[in-house]
């Protein structure tokens, strides 16, 4: 892998680990993940409550909880490593280069100061700005996305949910980033203003030219949102690669296993297959493969070596033992019967 | 296996519930120093007749038939000496801490009784129940403490149980506004109303579901009334509106100031119950304070 | 989609005999903000939750109750169980009046009636074990305790959860989301009920666990002939288990009719929009631009008229002044004025 050259690659991140500490143990949230994140691209990353997504890109702004650290890897934003940065210097890369917008808006707004003084804040201490400059850009960021700039004087609880997600959506913008970081930014949404505020979204980022990490576990978000994507399984990366590969032609059998149970508007009729079981306790992670318990086409050694994610075309890659039958597999997993035999 | 499901689900020992329920605070190092000194105080007051040398009221002589009066510590085998009316110290601490615990606990029972009651009904019906029962709260909080004792004692014969009975008529105020309020979050819990969908009835609702959630609070609010209680006694007997046929630690300090024991520098009369009476509450407090880390966890950072 | 019986949607039709739950003019207001704010500066208002909604569902019908939060659904969810009295109007079950139930009528009701929880994580009591969860409505109907466990076993059985008796002793944080949702559901059809109201039963679980749940409530619901509302956001979710869908916005009813044409041609300019903005989980679907305008529903203030004419692109002045009728196109009733002129 040598992304590190390539010039189109704006943050690349190496076996990246994240450890939480539980009573006197250590617990890999994210236990070796790797992927890229090209310039001006949108990317997805996949996965299913507790399977590390929302670990995995808060490690990479370096804000996380207490009890937890970075325990390995690499990331690589702009041939800056980020986890050897000064705190000095990380924290003058957030907001300008990486900005963080979170699943709640709410808890991001304070709720004693309009939302212009939030704005001006931020404008001014960190942008260098005077205040006339930041007003005049506190209104273009509103106009930007989406709400009339004389409500700047509201007070966040004035906003409603989408709104104040298109706040957030400002307030990340403020200082133009090249990458931002969205934490499940619609997932307390209604469909329709889930929709316009990925459009508002996608929109920016064509515009603007930035890169979007944006962590969601409705793989329909990734189809419509998304140029690339990165599936999560129980703190592994399990496939990554274009979006429009990884979902009509999935390596991984979880991919395919997701792809099956998710419910299609588009689609006539059509039988909805779980996955049988659930996730392994990252406490005490199975040796392997971390999806053998679940998966239909286990066999011996998935449930004793780890698969290593490897690229099966350009740019796909996948950590699957059996990638090379991914062919027959795939027709396999389209049956029914498949998924329940596992049962 | 038949007999074993239905005895898990119909009588699962309602005492092992109780004590699971209770979460006593096993972890905090200050309470489980409190529990020992409650379990102590306990034990003395269960054994008073084998500890005590004498019998705390009985007034002692010498075989030369003299008044056995003011003896300091040891003098004649009197472990913490006489009054000065020739009563044996040691055998009065020890039967004070019997007065004590009696008060104390009875006080605790009634106030988290009350207390949770009032709570539990005012918080879960709401409307009219709530509100008659929030007023007459407001009205408890107004009325200020240990006069309301001293009154009730004039209108009744002095007696300990006047401490009881005010601290059942007074304090069940703050407990049942404290549980009322956590009732008020309990209820709108999902399985709250997934029972009600099932058909339980209010009451059961209320005893099944949101009862043991409070019976914590209710436990701490209990032992703080402990130390309040064996306090008011020890005020009130103090300020000679005790009753004169109990020993308790308070009667002795009362006792020890009236016959200027301190003047007398007669420390063996009056620091060991004063000692006693600070153990106790200050035992109350360890143990309410693992309560509230276990309650409000916030409390450790 | 498989619907042979027509689907009678009106209030009015003469079908009351075929239906289980009969809804006539419901209301259910809220008032918030303190009697106080109220004289200082208007500061208490009154939010209709649900503000006159009709329809019937008939024996054997399983309808989604459809819309974004805050539309009324889940009051209207919470009328049909009697956890709460409506401010106006009537809701008759099984010919009875709601209103009038209480004692013994109330109890069969609840034996009747059952919900399934939106989260089950909260839905059962903690400090239960499962088996005891399970016992508490059949205890409540004074079942014979020598016939509770086989009674236990079946309902779990009916749910697909494996070797039931290994959960008995189990309390619910040992357990998955995906089990517990069965649990949950098993605890409301051990009586048999005729009535299942599910409150977006699925939305607190993960995609893959999703289906399986979804599945036990479409095969038993059929195989036991409930009667069904489904409460959700998600029309995908709803066409997977309901044959009609029932729209709300603002606490009104915007469209009604068979889940599927409303999927293929959605009439009402809401609906249209909220079929649009349904992402689909394929990379090569085209998206049309929403047909609908900024802006959020303002339940404390809606507009007059038609409550969804401020975000809607076809609205013209008589929908500020009159509030559309439903009016019956095909099989679906639609209360928009472009369909009533």
């Amino acid at each position: 892998m040598s992304e590190l050259q390539d010039n189109n690659i704006l943050l690349s991140v190496r076996d990246l680990k994240v450890a939480y500490r539980v009573g006197s143990k250590d617990v890999m949230a994210v236990d070796g993940a790797s992927f890229d994140v090209p310039a001006g691209a949108i990317v997805g990353v996949v996965g299913e409550s507790g399977c590390g997504k929302s670990t995995l890109v808060r490690a990479l702004t370096r804000v996380l909880a207490r009890s937890a650290r970075i325990a390995g890897g690499e990331a690589f934003f702009e041939g800056t490593e980020l986890f050897g940065l000064s705190e000095p210097d990380m924290n003058k890369l957030r907001w300008r280069d990486i900005a963080f917008i979170p699943q709640s808006a709410m808890n991001s707004l304070d709720p004693v100061y309009t939302v212009e003084a939030q704005l001006h804040e931020v404008l001014m201490q960190r942008g260098g700005m005077n205040r006339k400059e930041a007003r005049q850009r506190s209104a273009e960021l509103f106009e930007m996305v989406g709400i009339e700039p004389q409500r700047l004087r509201d007070y966040p609880h004035q906003f409603s949910g989408g709104m104040r997600q298109r706040v957030a959506i400002a307030l990340a913008l403020t200082l133009e980033p090249k990458l931002i970081i969205a934490d499940e930014p619609v997932t307390a949404l209604d469909v329709i203003v889930q929709r316009q505020i990925l459009d508002q979204l996608k929109e920016l980022q064509q515009r603007l030219g930035i890169s979007v990490i944006l962590v969601t576990h409705d793989i329909s978000v990734v189809a419509y949102t998304c140029d690339k994507m990165v599936v999560m399984y129980a703190g592994r990366v399990t496939e990554s690669g274009d979006t429009a590969t990884v979902l009509t032609a999935p390596f991984h059998p979880y991919t395919m296993g997701l792809y099956n149970a998710f419910p299609d508007l588009a689609a006539a009729g059509g039988v909805l297959t779980p996955i049988q079981g659930a996730p392994p306790s990252l406490i005490s992670p199975p040796p392997g493969c971390r999806f053998a318990e679940r998966c239909p086409f286990c066999q011996a050694a998935c449930r004793t070596v780890v698969p290593a994610l490897i690229e099966v075309s350009e740019g796909h890659n996948t950590a699957c033992h059996r990638v090379a039958e991914a062919a027959d597999l795939r027709v396999k997993a389209a049956a029914t019967e498949t998924w329940e035999a596992n049962a | 296996m038949h007999e074993s499901l239905d005895t898990q689900i119909e009588s699962r020992s309602l005492i092992k519930q109780f004590f699971d329920s209770l979460h006593l605070p096993t972890g905090d190092p200050f309470a489980v120093a409190g529990l020992i000194i409650y379990a102590a105080f306990v034990a003395v007051a269960l054994s008073a007749d084998v500890i005590a040398t004498h019998d705390p009221t009985e007034i002692l002589y010498t075989p030369a038939y003299e008044l056995a009066a003011d003896r300091s510590p040891g003098q004649e085998g009197y472990i913490l000496g006489t009054t000065s009316l020739g009563r044996d110290i040691f055998s009065q601490l020890v039967y004070g801490s019997r007065s004590a615990l009696l008060i104390g606990l009875t006080a605790a029972v009634m106030v988290a009784l009350i207390g949770t009651l009032v709570g539990l009904l005012a918080g879960y019906f709401g409307g009219l129940i709530d509100t008659i029962l929030m007023r007459l709260a407001d009205v408890a909080f107004g009325i200020p403490f240990l006069p309301f004792v001293i009154v009730l004692a004039a209108f009744l014969e002095p007696s300990i149980w006047n401490v009881v009975l005010a601290m059942a008529l007074v304090l069940w105020r703050d407990t049942g506004r404290v549980i009322r309020a956590q009732v008020l979050t309990l209820r709108t819990r999902a399985y709250v109303e997934a029972a009600r969908v099932s058909g339980s009835s209010d009451l059961k609702i209320v005893f099944t579901h949101i009862a043991p959630n409070v019976l914590p609070l209710s436990f701490l609010y209990g032992t703080i009334a402990i130390g309040w209680a064996i306090l008011t006694e020890a005020s009130i007997s103090f300020l000679g509106f005790g009753d004169p046929e109990t020993i308790s630690w308070g009667y002795m300090l009362q006792d020890a100031y009236a016959s200027q024991a301190l003047s007398q520098r007669a420390y063996y009369w009056f620091v060991p119950p004063g000692l006693c009476i600070i153990l106790v509450v200050v035992a109350g407090f360890f143990i309410s304070r693992g309560y509230e880390e276990i309650l409000f966890p916030k409390l450790k950072d | 989609m498989n619907d042979t019986v027509p689907t009678d949607v009106t209030a009015s039709d003469a079908s009351a005999e075929k239906a289980l739950v009969t809804v006539e003019n419901v209301r259910m207001h809220f008032r918030v903000g303190s009697p106080l704010a109220a004289l200082v500066g208007g500061g208490a208002s009154v939010v209709k939750a649900v503000d006159g909604i009709d329809f019937q569902l008939r024996q054997g019908e399983s309808v989604g109750l459809l819309g974004e939060s805050g539309c009324g659904k889940t009051t209207t969810g919470r009328l049909l169980l009697k956890l709460m009295e409506p401010t106006a109007g009537r809701i008759g079950f099984d010919n009875q009046n709601l209103a009038d139930l209480s004692g013994a009528a109330l109890s069969a009701f609840r034996r009747k009636a059952q919900l399934i929880f939106q989260n089950p994580f909260e839905a059962l009591n903690p400090r239960f074990t499962i088996a005891r969860a399970l016992n508490e409505p059949i205890a409540n109907a004074k079942v014979p305790i020598g016939e509770r466990k086989e009674l236990i076993i079946r309902a779990m059985e009916l749910v697909r959860l494996s070797d039931p008796e290994q959960y008995l002793d189990r309390y619910p944080h040992q357990l998955s989301g995906g089990q517990l949702q069965r649990i949950v559901m098993a605890r409301a059809l051990i009586l048999e009920p005729s009535f299942i109201v599910a409150d977006e039963p699925v939305s607190m679980l993960d995609v893959s666990v999703r289906a399986g749940v979804l599945n036990v409530f479409r095969d038993v619901r059929e195989k036991l002939g409930l009667t069904a509302i489904y409460i959700s956001h998600d029309l995908a979710l709803v066409r997977y288990v309901c044959q009609r869908t029932i729209v709300m916005y603002l606490g009104r009813i915007v469209e009604d009719g068979p889940t599927e044409e409303i999927v293929r041609e959605p009439l009402h300019p809401y609906t249209k929009a909220l079929v649009a903005a349904v992402p689909i989980p394929r990379p090569d679907q085209s998206h049309e631009p929403l047909p609908i305008g900024r802006g959020a529903p303002d339940a404390r203030n809606p507009p007059s008229g038609c409550s969804f004419r401020d975000r809607c692109p076809l609205a013209h002045e008589r929908c500020a002044i009159e509030m559309p009728a439903p009016t019956r196109v095909g099989e679906r009733l639609v209360h928009c004025h472009i369909y009533d002129e």
